[in-house]
């Protein structure tokens, strides 16, 4: 192999790779948050009496997990306009990640609610609580304790996905690589370079989720500090 | 100009089949590669054990489509050109390998401490142990989440459309570019992903509910 790695050429480029990583954290942190508040909601709809809700949610969950983020992204930016529905690359890709997202975290909410017992719904109705009392502290806070595993792991995934964003040309860590790279030709120290932002990404975005259902669900906090 | 007609949605038909080639070179591989790290993350060396975790999670944490720019233009810095369909199918299988390995590992570590026991105490080489013993219990505890991967491999596939591979995503976006017809283009793609994942997807959720049907039995 007589190739030279050059890194010194990519610090001409940190603005950029600076600025891309600040719109993949950005993506992600609307990605998450949107989708997980999309996913409770659509969880908490298809629990409502009527067969409507739990078929519509139903069909938008099917859609969302079987077809490819990417497609979706393209069918958003670039189908969209067909009908009239103009959105600029940003706004798209927002759309298309908090979307999805939202497909996958219902999947996995419902999964937790369902395996709430019927006699706890129904020991909250005996004391008189609403229904929407019912699910705020009777439903949701064990089904989402007990689901928060792979929640975080949806999260993260969805974190990398981001990168697909650079695809309808957004800015992102990706973006400012394609852009470096066909601009200095030193494709390998860039991707080299992204890849292992990327990587740390994984692990610092794992860390601040698992901290942060820490915080949250103060029952199995108890539990790892009687483990300690 | 082209309008979108049955032409185009063959066009995008007949790709379906490097969508699928790419998706069992993907699944073979990777399943292979997997198999292997699994049988490392449960063996007895703490080297081995510490290396494929160390693998497991870096590719885990690296994005498919980085990965596949690396497949694509390192073995250049080797002097060779390697095809797109060459890079996407060595990116997928690195990365189906590190996601299997995971859950066939979680699988096999299921599997209670006493069947080992009992194996070892009829004098079964370790091997023959793994191979009439374990495996059978961990194949059908990993059933589930193996389709349901596979899954995620057939849509991981769309990914190797941005180094140019014509699997159906590029071939929507190619009949788009030649009818001016987006919507009905990328929707047609979305259709055939659809009907590809959506009968799998069932299979795995009918898996999942027989599997705990049965624990429920035992």
């Amino acid at each position: 192999m007589d190739y030279t790695f050059q890194f010194g050429l990519l610090l001409n480029y940190l603005p950029q790779f600076i600025s891309g990583f600040w719109l993949t954290m950005l993506l992600a942190f609307v990605g998450i948050f949107g989708g997980i508040a999309l996913g409770i909601g659509c969880a908490v709809a298809s629990t409502l009496p009527g067969w409507l809700p739990r078929f519509l949610v139903r069909c938008y969950v099917e859609a969302m997990r079987n077809t490819p983020l990417l497609v979706q992204i393209f069918v958003i930016f670039f189908g969209l306009p067909n009908i009239g529905v103009r959105m600029s690359p940003l706004a798209s890709v927002f759309i298309a990640l908090v979307l999805n997202n939202g497909g996958y975290i219902a999947e996995i909410v419902r999964g937790g609610i369902q395996s709430t017992h019927r006699s706890q719904v129904e020991a909250a109705e005996s004391l008189g609580m609403t229904y929407l009392q019912t699910l705020r502290f009777v439903i949701l806070p064990p089904a989402l304790e007990k689901v928060f595993t792979p929640i975080v792991s949806q999260c993260v995934l969805l974190m990398l996905s981001t990168s697909l964003v650079s695809a309808i040309g957004v800015e992102d860590l990706t973006g400012a690589a394609m852009i470096a790279s066909s601009e200095t030709f030193r494709t390998m120290e860039v991707y080299l370079m992204i890849a292992a932002v990327y990587v740390l990404m994984n692990f610092v975005f794992r860390a601040i989720l698992n901290l942060a259902g820490l915080l949250i669900f103060r029952r199995s906090r108890r539990n790892i500090f009687r483990g300690i | 100009m082209r309008t979108f007609g049955s032409p185009e949605f063959f066009f995008i038909f007949y790709a379906l089949r490097w969508t699928l080639t790419l998706t069992a070179i993907a699944f073979v591989g990777g399943g292979l590669v997997g198999i292997a790290l699994a049988v490392m993350r449960i063996s007895s060396s703490k080297a081995l054990r510490v290396a494929t975790s160390a693998y497991m999670q870096f590719v885990q944490g690296l994005p498919l489509l980085i990965l596949m720019f690396i497949c694509y233009y390192a073995p250049s810095l080797f002097g060779f050109e390697v095809s797109a369909i060459a890079a996407a199918a060595v990116a997928l299988t690195i990365n189906s390998s590190a996601f299997l390995g995971a859950i066939w590992e979680s699988a096999l570590r299921a599997i209670p401490k006493a069947q080992w026991e009992s194996a070892d105490a009829l004098a079964l080489h370790p091997f023959k142990v793994l191979r009439f013993v374990i495996a059978p219990q961990a194949i059908r505890l990993a059933m589930p989440s193996t389709v349901g991967f596979l899954v995620q491999i057939i849509k991981q596939t769309s990914i190797a459309s941005i180094i140019g591979f014509v699997e159906i995503t590029r071939a929507g976006q190619l009949v788009s570019n030649a009818t001016f017809d987006p919507l009905k283009s990328f929707l047609a793609v979305a259709a055939f992903y659809f009907a590809v994942c959506f009968p799998l997807t069932q299979l795995s959720l009918w898996l999942e509910s027989r599997a705990a049907k049965r624990g429920a039995h035992a």
